[in-house]
């Protein structure tokens, strides 16, 4: 036996190995590995955001447009549900039973014990049932949501809207979490990061089947919600309105700017529609009638569309031809009507008196000397070289720029330089003569409403402009200089002067083509252009600004279909420049006659 | 008498007492934090398992003093009656007991639960004692080791037979007891062959397997030839053969012609050490070949064990803990939460009361079976390397308590004594921490329940009360 004694070091040995292993093993997993730490921690721990309220809108002059509407979505964790009384549940929310089943049974299939949504933004009524009664229906709760409220039922397509995210968003955005709320259009969608403020998240402690049992730490590491910061807009409440108002009926938009700080005073989009549409139960059907009502009302015409600018362009050739020196302000070419037609005016005695008749070839003489300038015999080479130069010139004045004024979604435009035209016709395969419908801002040439209003800002200003904006402030911070330090454009101001004179006469002067948007005591300079287009009726474009010493306001009217841009452009300008600088409109007979106006319904029975 | 009684108190070994004492206070301790709640903070409140653990903590003193009182003479004289009583016990459960959870081994009268099976561990040991200390017991004699098979065999086959297959697999650690008492070495070395190979197994591919054992067989063979060249020759081929079975494993690909060589080099070599068993050392050759045989044949059969012999949840159990079958919210989901319960206390722990896993019930059966992620959430490493070190130091102190025996039945009863509480202590905080399967077994001492405390406080006190007396007996 005793030879057998020394196997008890062995078993010993043994037994002290395996509680070796067991010990390492606990060393790794305790005081190694801190992944286990986490997962007690994701184990044990409930995170409840706190919903910060979102920033609110307001106009320039600090009137509120846009605020918040709590509303209470019925919410359920089916882990919780116990029987009750079904028919009682669906009889309060007005809905069948089998939705309520339904409903059910997916929450259940997304998780047991998280929330789902049963009951989407009931109704005050409802509420105040479930709050009185909630005790018998377990496993539900109401979690409160804050909504947008619209103050005003105009500026839809600035002010945007805000829906439940989707599923990219909430992938690429760790911010968020399913059924929240997000801006989906305009100011709403751009300054989202700015509105929605920071959650705010209490930290409980839950047990393993998801009860809530305390705050963790007594709430010492809890973070309160910080609202989203107020946005200020540059929009005129009551200007935007009574453009809208006035775009009633008719398809196209409105862009109003203060030359003096490029801040956007309306921005209309005609037709639009009312912003209180997008919010509610309805949200969904709303939104599916909008998507697919005539003449898209959730289009942003002002900065979305790109349209042929029409004779408003011809102001651009004689910046540019005065600035290249083609011409002076004494020049003068006959009314020939050769190539473009005209309609019957004056003699164009100098460069004034052919903005103020707006004719046609006038303008395609100068764009004629811009675009062939004798530089090479061949007149290919050298349309080519002169276009080059025409369109980095055209550029300084703020074309084919998607501004980025505080909208998603905002446009450039098209202005054709050699390489467009290469694309269609083939190097050297092309000449003033194949392109000259530029000169008169037809053909290829597509400019933005916005654009055209940020022009009229650049001739009001005698050339240099503020990049064009929608904010005033956020969150009561100064705007980036980007928005405050002028751009100048290479245009020296003398160039200006002609072409002011011009404008003055186009509205003030017997002849003018824009007589229709003189204010007895306002003085407007402004150009007429009426647009081709191949699918009916001109385009009616007015651009302007007023009054012409100091000006206050840039516009530009852009009527889809509405025929010459005298006609109908031109007055609605003029009634939102009236209304801009005196606040009050004494042209009643105007303003009748365009708030009687259904060009729209017209246009449709004509076409 | 008088005089035998105060020295018995003497003798009593003290130490173990202590840390008999130390674990059952502490086990009481965290069973009040696992159950903790805190509508009811008494923590003398008997409708709470730790109030009523209290009671069986009363209950067990009381036991382990009667058995003291008991003359030691009496249970070498009624090993077999006793062992009779529970065997009959063991046959009882099954005809009258009461199935909870799934398994038939529970007395139930009224609210009280008694668990025969715990205390056929003391039984069993005894009369092993009793028949493996018999005068010309040996294991080598054919009678002895039936008798052997039949004392550790009865038990094992009841208690399987009240599906209880984890009470039942406790019993192999009787192997140390019949290693101390004169089994083969080699058979003792093949006992944990085996379970390591049943393990290698199931997580390796079966052609790895075979590769390594015959290279590993070669190696043996050629190491044990005078010629040493042969023995680098074959470290050679077993390290490039091994490096490629490890890529064959973790990377799940035999590139294509290398299979075909590790087959071909293995029949050749195969080939050539029986040609050089022929030609040199035949017997030595052949015993290599035959355990190599059966080496393979086990291999395979275990496959057949996994899939066809054990249990859907055994198979559950071994898959999550060897890592081919992965399933944190099903099979795995109580190792899964112990583990984090346990790893999330650190270095220190997070105080007493202070473990969010353990207050808000995320490991199941917290208070019995995984009792050790309290104490490892709460108390952390130094916690658990302490209860660890009390377990160790006692099983250790067993042993060598065993050791100054004089008798062969005393040492036998403390070496099965020893074996019990390690295995116990191995497997249940090994499970808690995916070092071993889940195997439904209490911590000695710690997990609530009468009938776990009390079998281990009168196993452990006959084995204190024999020792107490060990200067009278001789065998």
């Amino acid at each position: 036996m005793n030879q057998l004694s020394s196997r008890s070091i062995y078993i010993t040995v043994i037994i002290l190995l395996i509680f070796l292993a067991i010990l390492v093993k606990l060393f790794i997993i305790q005081v190694l590995d801190p992944s286990y730490k986490i997962s007690s921690e994701n184990n044990s721990q409930r995170r409840i955001w706190e919903y910060p309220s979102r920033g609110l809108i307001y106009d320039r002059n600090g009137e509120l447009l846009v605020c918040n509407e709590i509303a209470y979505d019925l919410m359920v964790i089916p882990r919780q549900v116990r029987s009750f009384d079904t028919l009682q549940l669906v009889n309060e929310l007005g809905i069948n039973i089998e939705d309520a089943r339904q409903k059910l049974t997916a929450a259940a299939a997304y998780s047991v014990f998280r929330p789902s949504v049963f009951f989407k933004q009931m109704s005050k009524l409802q509420y105040a049932y479930f709050q009185e009664h909630m005790y018998r229906y377990p496993g539900f709760y109401v979690q409160s949501r804050s909504l947008r409220k619209y103050e005003k039922s105009f500026a839809s397509n600035v002010l945007g809207d805000i829906g439940e995210i989707d599923m990219p968003t909430l992938e690429r955005d760790t911010f968020y979490y399913i059924g929240d709320y997000v801006g989906k259009s305009g100011v709403e969608k751009y300054f989202e990061t700015s509105l929605r403020g920071e959650k705010g998240v209490k930290i409980y402690m839950v047990d393993v089947h998801n009860r809530i049992q305390g705050s963790y730490q007594q709430g010492k590491y809890d973070i309160p919600a910080q609202a989203g910061k107020d946005l200020v807009l540059t929009i005129d409440a009551g200007l935007q309105e009574y453009g809208e108002l006035l775009m009633k009926n008719k398809i196209g938009s409105i862009v109003a700017i203060q030359p003096s700080t490029g801040e956007i005073l309306a921005m209309v989009s005609s037709p639009g529609f009312d912003p209180n549409l997008l919010v509610g139960r309805q949200r969904g059907y709303n939104y599916d009638s909008l998507v697919h009502a005539p003449n898209k009302p959730l289009f942003n015409r002002a900065v979305g569309a790109s349209y042929p600018p029409g004779s408003i362009f011809k102001m651009v050739q004689a910046i540019i031809g005065l600035d290249q020196g083609i011409i002076t302000e004494q020049t003068s070419f006959p009314c020939d009507k050769s190539i473009v037609n005209c309609h019957n005016h004056p003699p164009n005695t100098d460069l004034k008196r052919a903005i103020q008749y707006s004719c046609n070839p006038y303008f395609y003489m100068v764009t004629r000397k811009l675009i062939q300038r004798g530089f090479e015999k061949s007149i290919f080479r050298d349309s080519r070289i002169g276009l080059a130069i025409w369109k980095e010139k055209v550029l300084n004045l703020g074309f084919e720029c998607a501004f980025d004024i505080g909208l998603p979604s905002v446009v450039k435009g098209k202005i054709p330089g050699p390489d467009f035209y290469d694309r269609i016709y083939g190097k050297y395969r092309w000449a003033y003569s194949t392109i000259y419908s530029l000169s008169i801002g037809q053909g290829e040439v597509l400019v933005v409403p916005l654009q055209m209003a940020n022009f009229a800002a650049i001739i009001a200003n005698r050339g240099f402009y503020y990049y064009p904006h929608i904010m005033k402030s956020i969150g009561g911070a100064p705007l980036d200089t980007m928005y405050t330090i002028p751009i100048r454009t290479p245009f020296k101001p003398e160039v200006f002067i002609p072409v002011v004179e011009g404008m003055d006469a186009v509205v003030n002067e017997d002849y003018g083509t824009g007589g229709l948007a003189r204010i007895p005591n306002i003085r407007v300079c402004g150009k007429t252009g009426t647009a081709q287009n191949p699918h009916g009726e001109d385009h009616s474009i007015f651009m302007a600004f007023a009054p012409k010493e100091n000006p206050q306001i840039a516009i530009a009217v852009y009527i889809e279909n509405a025929g010459f841009g005298g006609v109908w452009a031109a007055p609605i300008a003029s009634l939102m420049i009236e209304k801009y600088i005196n606040d009050t409109v004494m042209n009643v007979f105007s303003e009748q006659r365009i708030l009687n106006t259904d060009i729209y319904h017209f246009a449709d029975t004509a076409r | 008498m008088q005089t035998r009684r105060g020295k018995i108190w003497l003798n009593i070994d003290w130490i173990c007492i202590a840390i008999y004492l130390l674990l059952v206070f502490a086990g009481w301790v965290n069973i009040y934090a696992a159950v903790y709640d805190e509508s009811h903070t008494s923590i003398f409140d008997t409708s709470m398992r730790y109030g009523k653990q209290l009671i069986w903590i009363a209950a067990a003193f009381i036991i382990g003093f009667f058995v003291f009182l008991i003359d030691s003479k009496f249970y070498s004289a009624f090993s077999y009656v006793i062992f009779a009583f529970f065997m009959l016990m063991l046959i009882a459960v099954l005809l009258f007991g009461t199935e909870i959870n799934n398994s038939r081994s529970w007395f139930q009268i009224g609210d009280f639960r008694l668990q025969p099976s715990e205390f056929a561990k003391m039984a069993t040991s005894l009369a092993l004692a009793q028949f493996a200390s018999r005068t010309h017991f040996s294991l080598n004699n054919f009678k002895d080791v039936l008798g052997i098979i039949l004392i550790i065999g009865l038990p094992i086959g009841l208690i399987i037979l009240q599906n209880d297959a984890g009470s039942a697999l406790i019993y192999s650690s009787l192997i140390f007891v019949l290693y101390r008492e004169g089994l083969n070495n080699t058979l003792f070395v093949l006992f944990f062959a085996a379970i390591a190979l049943f393990v290698f197994a199931l997580v390796s591919n079966q052609l790895v397997i075979m590769t390594v054992l015959v290279l590993a067989a070669i190696l043996y063979f050629i190491f044990k030839s005078r010629k040493r060249w042969y023995g680098y020759w074959g470290l050679l081929v077993f390290s490039v053969f091994a490096a490629v079975a490890i890529m064959v494993q973790y990377f799940g690909v035999w590139p294509y012609p290398v299979k075909y060589l590790i087959l071909s080099t293995v029949a050749v070599s195969i080939g050539v050490s029986l040609l050089i068993a022929l030609i040199k050392k035949i017997d030595k050759a052949a015993s290599v070949l035959v355990i190599l045989l059966a080496a393979s044949l086990y291999v395979y059969s275990v496959d057949f064990v996994y899939s066809n012999l054990l249990e859907k949840h055994q198979q559950e159990r071994i898959g999550e803990l060897l890592g081919f079958n992965s399933d944190p919210l099903g099979a795995g989901y109580n190792v899964n939460q112990s583990k984090i319960s346990i790893g999330s206390g650190g270095l220190m722990g997070k105080g007493f009361l202070q473990g969010t896993q353990t207050k808000y019930n995320f490991v199941p059966e917290q208070d019995t079976d995984f009792i050790f992620c309290t104490v490892g959430e709460e108390w952390g490493f130094a916690g658990s390397v302490i209860v660890l070190m009390l377990f160790a130091f006692l099983i250790i102190r067993i042993i060598w308590l065993a050791e100054r025996q004089r008798s062969a039945y005393s040492r036998i009863y403390g070496y099965s004594v020893a074996s019990f509480l390690f295995i116990h202590v191995a497997i249940n905080i090994g499970m808690t921490i995916g070092l071993a399967p889940v195997i439904g077994i209490p911590l000695p001492f710690f997990s609530y329940g009468g009938s776990s405390l009390w079998a281990f406080t009168m196993l452990l006190m006959i084995f204190l009360r024999i020792d107490a007396n060990r200067m009278e007996v001789f065998r």
